[in-house]
């Protein structure tokens, strides 16, 4: 099993931990992700490598609490250890040859994007960030992307955070300015990464998106995190998670994150029961 | 004398609508005078024709007279001889297609009901808790690491620890059994049954390890450079298939891999299980093999009108047979001739049908089956919210990808050789499904058993060339 080395909230409803996994942090790369579980006849959920540490051999996840299994894991503290902790999986980012980047990042997908920007940086490529947030007090990183963006641009839906606006009101306002980048790389919600590949359409920007759909196996066996990218079907697990934002089905990929809606949230009352206090 | 009845003794069954409430074992056992009562219609044949209709060649007339002698755990250990997992092979075998296709019984009236038979022996074996299978008198030989822990790839292990191998078997998941935990269901081959195997080879020094990816967590070149001194691939054949039909991707539609894992190896029909699956009201199933009626089944459990469909007819039915009889008295309808071509959906991009076309059968195919046409103008719909796809499976592609130097076929199945296993890389053998594509659990035993000798022989070749050159 693998221990809990640090927790640390970093706002109300997300927290980062440091996992024990030497197997994983030897392999990790920005851009792929664990599944893990956390009970016995718990489910299993991808989450997204946040960052890795290869000597100490530890990888870092940022959860956000939004249903059952990430309200149980948030239960566990520095010490304790996740049932089932299963990685590296899916592709890495491909960052190879990338002069110039503009990194979009929405909410808690924030969490992913921070590896690929350290990495784009690391590497010398020029990276431009953007991030975004509903408001100041679901912020996070920013002192992470500060350190390592070229130029870094925070916008907020309410103004307390950065910019009044959205990602793609920044983003738009780059690229008519005639900003040249190689690729745009965009990790957020659904319909934000939807908004920003229409966008960068208009310009003729490859852009590359994060997809997160529902997972069982995450090795190719289920088949439930089908994608039409291209009109074809690709598997997010093994064929990405990464793929071209002017090719993917994002009405599809909307509709299909919203199967289990209904059940995920009586499962979370469930858990918020047992936890008493409710949620 | 012999018990020269025609008929065979009939497996005493759980009523289809008691069954269809519940996820136990349909077919119950053999009880004591059953099993005696059937051992001795066999006639011992001297040429033994049974036998070459068995993958992993059990001693069939061997045990059965030893079983007629009263001999339960003799015949037990006459099984495992050749077939490490007898339990589960006594359930889930096409044995109508194999062993008893040739039983000379079979002419004149019911073959000896062999599977039935094995896996009497294998339950009074376990119910007895007799002394478990001790770890080998020495495991003196290098290390094996053995690739995914389904049915080839515990077998393979069970033999190479018989051989004194140290052996560690990785699983990607995070329970061992492959498609046995995750695909056969419950009602049809008990998880504990399973687990009963796995801790039996554990129990002879198998290591295994839950949670680790090979081609991901760790290569194949990185398992021999760690001193793995060979290593077999029974990785399966995961990857599900689709139909390439406009709709596949609505809401409702499944893979009969996703709708299984989610029952079976997360328990979703579980109210403790974190795991949810969708309860259809009517489910449509595509397909015609086991997987098809086991998901048909399981759906049939979780309340729904199920509607199998199929583009042939009841003959060409790659299903074993007792399991579509299953499925029919539990009340599912079979379509035949019935070729989906479009998912409907509705405002929310949730299934709410199939169009369909109606066949008839043509010329025979390469399969040698003939080939289901399209007969124009058939076109109709079939009401369904839950759309399940048992269209078979193609091996998944993470160790190919991963390994250099490994032959595949275009298709995607590992090359190797016929007798041995062995795959275009040096100390890399193969097995099972990743060899063959969808096939049966014994099949991919015999391969995981022949890999396993080749293995062994590999090494005391090595071991006396090297004595030889000292």
């Amino acid at each position: 099993m693998n221990q809990i080395l640090e927790k640390s909230h970093l706002n109300e409803n997300v927290a980062r931990m440091v996992i024990d996994a030497p197997l994983i942090a030897a392999k990790a790369e920005p851009g792929q992700f664990v599944i893990l579980r956390v009970r016995e006849e718990g489910e299993r959920i991808p989450l997204t490598v946040a960052g890795f540490d290869r000597e100490r051999g530890t990888v870092t996840i940022i959860y956000q609490i939004v249903g059952a299994t990430t309200r149980l894991l948030d239960q566990l503290e520095q010490g304790d250890e996740i049932l089932d902790f299963v990685g590296p999986l899916g592709r890495a980012t491909a960052t190879e040859g990338l002069q110039r980047v503009a990194v979009i990042g929405g909410g808690v997908g924030c969490a992913i994007a921070y590896p690929v920007v350290k990495k784009l940086h690391d590497q010398g490529t020029w990276v431009d960030t953007v991030i975004g947030f509903r408001s100041s007090g679901l912020a996070i990183l920013d002192d992470e992307f500060s350190a390592d963006s070229s130029r870094l641009f925070r916008v907020s839906d309410d103004g307390t955070y950065g910019e009044k606006g959205l990602v793609t009101d920044i983003l738009r306002r780059l690229l008519e300015n005639r900003e040249q980048y190689d690729e745009v790389i965009a990790i957020g919600p659904l319909p934000m990464m939807k908004f920003v590949s229409l966008l960068t359409k208009q310009f003729g920007i490859k852009t590359v998106v994060s997809m997160n759909p529902i997972m069982i196996d995450g090795t190719g066996m289920c088949g439930c995190c089908r994608l039409t990218v291209g009109g074809k079907m690709r598997f997010a697990c093994i064929d990405g998670p990464d793929f071209d934002g002017h090719e993917v089905d994002f009405d599809e990929a909307i509709a299909r994150s919203s199967a289990y809606r209904a059940q995920e949230r009586l499962a979370d009352e469930h858990v918020c029961n047992l936890l008493k206090g409710g949620c | 004398m012999p018990n020269m009845d025609p008929r065979r003794q009939q497996m005493p069954v759980q009523a289809p609508d008691k069954r269809i409430c519940n996820y136990d074992e349909v077919a119950l056992g053999y009880t004591p005078e059953q099993a005696a009562a059937e051992a001795q219609r066999c006639l011992n044949c001297r040429n033994m024709p049974c036998v070459s209709g068995c993958p992993v060649q059990v001693q069939i007339p061997a045990f059965i007279r030893l079983l007629a002698s009263g001999d339960t755990e003799g015949a037990y250990r006459k099984i495992i001889e050749t077939n490490a997992l007898p339990a589960v092979c006594g359930r889930v075998c096409p044995q109508e297609s194999q062993c008893e296709k040739l039983c000379v019984r079979g002419i004149k009236g019911e073959p000896v009901a062999i599977g039935r038979l094995e896996r009497y022996v294998a339950d009074m074996h376990s119910a007895g808790l007799r002394d478990a299978l001790k770890a080998p008198e020495k495991i003196d030989k290098p290390a094996a690491a053995v690739v995914g822990s389904g049915p080839a790839g515990l077998a393979c292990a069970g033999e190479l620890v018989r051989r004194g191998w140290r052996v560690t078997v990785f699983e990607a998941l995070h329970q061992a059994g492959g498609v046995l935990v995750y695909g056969i269901p419950e009602f049809r081959l008990p998880k504990s049954i399973v687990r009963r195997e796995i801790d039996a080879l554990k129990a002879q020094g198998v290591e295994i390890r839950t949670n680790v990816v090979i081609g991901r967590s760790i290569t194949v070149d990185e398992l021999l450079e760690q001193g793995y001194d060979a290593v077999f691939l029974g990785t399966g054949a995961g990857l599900p298939k689709f139909m390439g039909i406009p709709g596949e991707g609505a809401i409702g539609v499944f893979s009969a891999n996703e709708f299984l894992t989610r029952v079976n190896l997360m328990h979703a029909a579980q109210a403790d299980s974190d795991t949810p699956v969708q309860r259809g009201h009517r489910v449509a199933v595509v397909g015609g093999g086991n997987v098809a009626m086991d998901a048909a089944r399981c759906a049939r459990r979780l309340g729904a009108d199920v509607t199998i469909v199929y583009r042939r007819t009841r003959t060409e039915l790659p299903a074993r047979a007792e399991e579509v009889e299953h499925a029919m008295e539990e009340g599912i309808v079979f379509r035949f001739l019935t070729n989906p071509t479009e998912v409907l959906r509705d405002e929310n991009g949730a299934a709410c049908g199939l169009r369909c076309l109606r066949m008839e059968l043509g010329e025979p195919d390469a399969s040698g089956r003939r080939r289901p046409v399209e007969i124009p103008g058939s076109e109709h719909d079939i009401e369904a919210d839950c759309v399940i796809m048992a269209l078979g499976t193609s091996p998944n592609p993470l160790i190919r990808d991963t390994t250099k130097g490994l032959e595949t076929q275009r298709w995607g199945g590992i090359i190797t050789e016929e007798e041995t296993g062995k795959t275009s890389r040096e100390s890399v053998y193969a097995g099972g499904d990743a060899v063959t594509g969808a096939a049966t659990v014994i099949l991919a035993m015999g391969a995981g058993r022949q890999a396993a000798r080749a293995i062994d022989e590999a090494y005391h070749a090595r071991m006396e060339k090297n004595n030889a050159n000292d």
